[in-house]
C-alpha cells in the first residue's frame, strides 16, 4: 500500500485544501520570476502515466514536477509496454521498481488507480480515472475562482450538460461544497446521474435558463468517447440549441469555466470561447502552480509529515 | 425423469456426534443428544463407532446450493470439479448443482455425459449439472432438452445470457411440460443493464460507476412470470437482488404461479456502500450489491417465503483476471466456504432472522425448490449432515480456500460459524 495518495477530491479536508491554495499562491510568486525553477525537490521521483489522452493535465504535472527539481518520466499507454498487453498492476510494479516517489496516473477506468495505490508505495495522485474523479482539477478550479471570482463561502456554481460522465464535476461538486459554495447541476436528464440530489447534496436542473441564478457557470464537456452507441441526447445540434452556453444565456458579472478541451458550438459558442473575461485560460494556467503545490504537500509538507521549516520552497516561505 | 447427482466412491461414514444440538426444522427433530451415522446411515447402534464432541455445536441437515460455478469444462484452472465439491463440503453443503457457462457450453448430451462420468471419480458432495436452455447460450435455438433430461440434467439454464427472446423462452416453457424440469433463470434485461458494472444508485453516481438498474432484473421477472401463467411451467429465480422483483415473486406466488426464487449471502448481508473502496475482487458481481432497503426486502422475503432458499452464485475467478481496474473486472465472488457463517454473522446473530429458519432455508427448503432429494436426519436416511459450531470466530481465507479461486468479500474477515465436519451422501466429505 502506498504512503499519503490523492485519489479523490475527499481524501483533503477542508484545512489541507486550503493549505495547498495558499502554498500554490506562493509558487505562483515564483512563476514570476525569471529564473523559474527551484530545489525543492531534487532528488525525488515522480513518474506520469498517462493512458488517455491529455495535453493540459500531462503537460502542467511535467512541467510542475521540473519546476521543482524532481526527475519527472513520463509513460503514456501508446508506445510502452500497455501495447504488448501488459496490465495496468504489472506496469505498476514494474515501475514501482524504479523507487519513484510519485505515481501520477490518468486512466479510462474507475478504480484504476485504487488497484494501482494497492501495488506501490510511491504517493499516487489520480489525474482523472474514467468517469470518476480528477482531485487536482478541482483544486486549479478552487484556486481560480478564489483568486478571480473571491471566496467559495456562499458562491452559487452552476455545472451545465454532461455531468454522467465527468470526474470535472464528481470532484467538483465535492469540493466546491466542501469550501462552502452551493453547487446546482443544469443539462438533459439523460445525462444527470440518478438520486443527484440524494447522492450529491446538489440542486438538479434541466432548465438552461436556470444557470441566471449561478455566479459561476462551469461548463462540461459532451463525453462523446465514453458515450458509446445510442446516444444520450438526439444530436449535437439539439444539444447545442438546448444546453449550449453563449453570451445570451448569460447576465452581466457571471463567470465561466471549462476544464477543457471544448468542443465549439457544442456545449459552448465559440465567441463565448475566445471571450477573455472567462476564466477558461486561467484554468489551464493555474494547473501548473496547483499541481506544483499538490506535489509538495505529498513529498515536502505536511502530508509527507515534515517539518515544513526544513523544507524551504527555494527562497520563498510558506 | 430423473435428476442426476454423482458423488466419487468412497467409504461409508460411522461415527456418533456426542451431545450436539441436532436440528432438523423440516422433520420436527430439535433436541440436544447424540446423533449416529452407521454404514452411511442416519440412527442404528453406536456401540463401537468413533465418537466426535459435538457439546456447543449444531448438527443439522447438510446444505443444498442449487447455484454455483465450477468452471469445468474449459477454466479448471479457475475450478474444477474436485475442488468446487471440496469448497462446497467445507461449507456444510452436501449437494450442489453447477451452471453450464462453460467452455464448452453444457448443450449438448455428449457434454453432460462427459461433466457427469468426471463428477462420479471427482466430487467430494453430490453434484448436478444444469444444461442450458438454447444451443451455445445464444438465445435462439432449443437445446436437446429430452435427451439431456434423460442423462440426469437438473434443469435448464442460460444463467449469465438470459434469454432475451420472449418467443424462444415461451417455446422452452412449453418444451419443459415434457421434462419437468425447472427452468432456472438469471433476470436481467441486457439493454437495460448496458454497461452497467454496479447498482444505479447513489454510490454509483459518487464514483461515476454505469448502473445496472434494478429494473433490468424485474422486468424481465415480470415477463417470464407472465409466460410462465400462460404456459404453466416452473421457473426458478436466481440470486434475486432488488426489492421490485421480490413484489413480483410474492404477487405472482400469490396467484398460484410456478415460480421459486434464490438469494445469496452477498445480496443478503451487503449494499452497495462496500463498492467505494473499489476493489472488484471482493464487491463486483452481478447483479450488484444493492441498496439497504433492498437488503431489507430480500431478508423479508427469504423469511416469509417468497424467497425459497439461499444460493451462492459461488464464482471463482483468479487473481489476475480480478487485479484490473474496477470497471474491467469480471462480475463474481465465491461463496461456498462462507455462506452459512456469513448469513450466521449477518442475520442470525443480529436477531434478524432465527438459526432454524436458515438451516431450514439452506437445506431442505432448497432441495424441494429445485426437486432435489432432501436431507434429512430422520433415522434411516442417507447420512447428509453438516456438524457446526455457531459461535466459533474464523479468519476468511486464514489457512487457504479449498476453492482454487480467494475472490471472497470476506477476505481476511471475522465471521462466526465453523463447520467442522461435513457427512454428505454417508460419506465423510469434510473433516479438517
Amino acid at each position: 500500500m502506498s504512503r499519503r495518495s490523492l485519489l479523490t477530491i475527499a481524501d483533503l479536508d477542508r484545512a489541507e485544501i486550503a493549505r495547498i491554495l495558499r502554498v500554490g499562491n506562493r509558487f505562483a510568486e515564483v512563476m514570476e520570476r525569471d529564473i523559474k525553477k527551484v530545489p525543492t525537490l531534487r532528488g525525488r521521483t515522480i513518474i506520469n502515466m498517462f493512458f488517455e489522452a491529455s495535453t493540459r493535465t500531462s503537460t502542467s504535472f511535467e512541467l510542475a514536477g521540473k519546476r521543482l527539481s524532481a526527475d519527472v518520466v513520463n509513460v503514456k499507454g501508446s508506445g510502452s509496454s500497455v501495447e504488448k498487453g501488459e496490465t495496468l498492476k504489472d506496469t505498476v510494479i514494474t515501475l514501482n521498481s524504479y523507487l519513484p516517489d510519485v505515481l501520477v496516473i490518468r486512466h479510462q477506468s474507475v478504480g484504476a488507480c485504487q488497484l494501482a495505490a494497492r501495488h506501490t508505495q510511491a504517493a499516487v495522485i489520480n489525474a482523472g480515472d474514467g468517469k470518476h474523479e480528477h482531485p487536482t482539477q478541482t483544486l486549479l478550479d478552487l484556486y481560480t475562482i478564489e483568486r478571480e471570482v473571491g471566496p467559495l463561502d456562499g458562491l452559487h456554481i452552476a455545472f451545465v450538460g454532461d455531468v454522467a460522465h465527468s470526474r470535472v464535476a464528481r470532484s467538483g461538486i465535492r469540493g466546491f461544497q466542501m469550501m462552502g459554495a452551493h453547487v446546482s447541476l443544469i443539462g438533459p436528464p439523460t445525462l444527470i446521474p440518478r438520486d443527484a440530489e440524494a447522492a450529491l447534496g446538489v440542486t438538479v436542473s434541466t432548465d438552461i435558463r436556470d444557470v441566471a441564478d449561478a455566479d459561476v457557470v462551469y461548463v462540461l464537456r459532451m463525453q462523446l468517447e465514453r458515450m458509446g452507441p445510442g446516444g444520450f441526447v438526439p444530436s449535437l445540434r439539439e444539444y447545442a440549441a438546448t444546453y449550449g452556453v453563449n453570451h445570451g444565456r448569460l447576465r452581466p458579472g457571471q463567470r465561466v469555466m471549462h476544464a477543457g478541451p471544448i468542443n465549439r458550438g457544442v456545449e459552448i459558442s465559440g465567441a463565448l470561447a475566445d471571450d477573455p473575461k472567462t476564466l477558461i485560460e486561467r484554468q489551464a494556467a493555474n494547473g501548473m502552480v496547483v499541481r506544483m503545490a499538490v506535489l509538495y504537500d505529498l513529498l515536502a509538507g505536511p502530508s509527507a509529515g515534515a517539518e515544513p521549516a526544513e523544507h524551504p520552497i527555494g527562497a520563498v516561505s510558506v | 425423469m430423473t435428476v442426476r447427482l454423482v458423488q466419487r466412491p468412497g467409504p461409508s461414514a460411522s461415527l456418533v456426534i456426542r451431545g450436539a444440538r441436532v436440528l432438523d426444522p423440516a422433520a420436527g427433530i430439535d433436541e440436544i443428544r447424540d446423533l449416529v451415522v452407521r454404514d452411511g446411515l442416519i440412527g442404528g447402534d453406536p456401540a463401537g463407532l468413533e465418537a466426535i464432541d459435538g457439546a456447543g455445536m449444531i448438527a443439522v441437515p447438510g446444505f443444498v446450493d442449487p447455484h454455483v460455478h465450477l468452471r469445468t469444462p474449459g477454466r479448471e484452472d479457475l475450478e474444477d470439479i474436485a475442488t468446487g465439491s471440496m469448497a462446497a463440503a467445507a461449507g456444510g453443503f452436501v449437494t450442489i448443482v453447477a451452471m453450464p457457462n462453460t467452455s464448452p457450453v453444457v448443450d449438448n448430451a455428449a457434454v453432460l455425459g462427459t461433466l457427469l462420468d468426471r463428477g462420479e471419480r471427482e466430487a467430494a458432495v453430490r453434484v448436478g449439472f444444469y444444461a442450458a436452455i438454447t444451443v451455445g447460450q445464444q438465445g435462439k435455438e432449443l437445446t436437446e432438452q429430452v435427451e439431456m433430461a434423460e442423462l440426469g440434467a437438473a434443469g435448464f439454464s442460460d444463467d449469465g445470457h438470459p434469454v432475451s427472446d420472449a418467443g424462444v423462452m415461451r417455446r422452452a416453457l412449453q418444451y419443459q411440460t415434457i421434462t419437468g424440469l425447472p427452468l432456472v433463470l438469471h433476470e436481467e434485461d441486457v439493454r437495460l443493464s448496458g454497461r452497467g458494472v454496479a447498482h444505479e444508485g447513489a454510490v454509483a453516481s459518487r464514483l461515476g460507476l454505469a448502473g445496472i438498474p434494478p429494473i433490468s432484473e424485474s422486468i424481465a421477472v415480470a415477463r417470464d412470470i407472465v409466460l410462465a401463467e400462460y404456459e404453466g411451467g416452473h421457473i426458478h429465480i436466481c440470486h434475486v437482488s432488488a426489492s421490485e422483483t421480490v413484489d413480483e415473486i410474492r404477487r405472482a406466488k400469490a396467484r398460484g404461479v410456478r415460480i421459486t426464487g434464490e438469494v445469496t449471502p452477498h445480496h443478503l448481508a451487503l449494499t452497495d456502500a462496500a463498492i467505494a473502496s473499489l476493489d472488484p475482487s471482493r464487491h463486483k458481481m452481478n447483479p450488484p450489491l444493492r441498496e439497504e432497503s433492498d437488503r431489507q426486502s430480500l431478508i423479508a422475503a427469504l423469511i416469509d417465503g417468497t424467497l425459497d432458499l439461499v444460493a451462492t452464485d459461488h464464482a471463482p475467478h483468479d487473481a489476475d483476471e480480478k487485479e484490473v481496474p474496477f470497471e474491467e473486472a469480471p462480475f463474481g465472488i465465491t461463496g461456498l466456504e462462507t455462506a452459512f457463517a456469513v448469513c450466521n454473522t449477518t442475520l442470525v446473530r443480529t436477531g434478524d432472522m432465527p438459526l432454524e429458519l436458515l438451516v431450514r432455508r439452506m437445506s431442505s427448503d432448497a432441495a424441494t425448490a429445485l426437486g432435489l432429494p432432501v436431507p434429512t436426519l430422520a433415522d434411516g436416511a442417507v447420512a447428509d449432515v453438516a456438524l457446526i459450531d455457531p459461535e466459533a470466530t474464523v479468519v476468511v481465507g486464514e489457512g487457504g480456500f479449498q476453492s482454487k479461486s480467494r475472490n471472497s468479500a470476506w477476505l481476511g474477515e471475522e465471521l462466526q460459524g465453523r463447520v467442522a465436519l461435513t457427512i454428505a451422501g454417508g460419506q465423510i466429505a469434510w473433516r479438517p
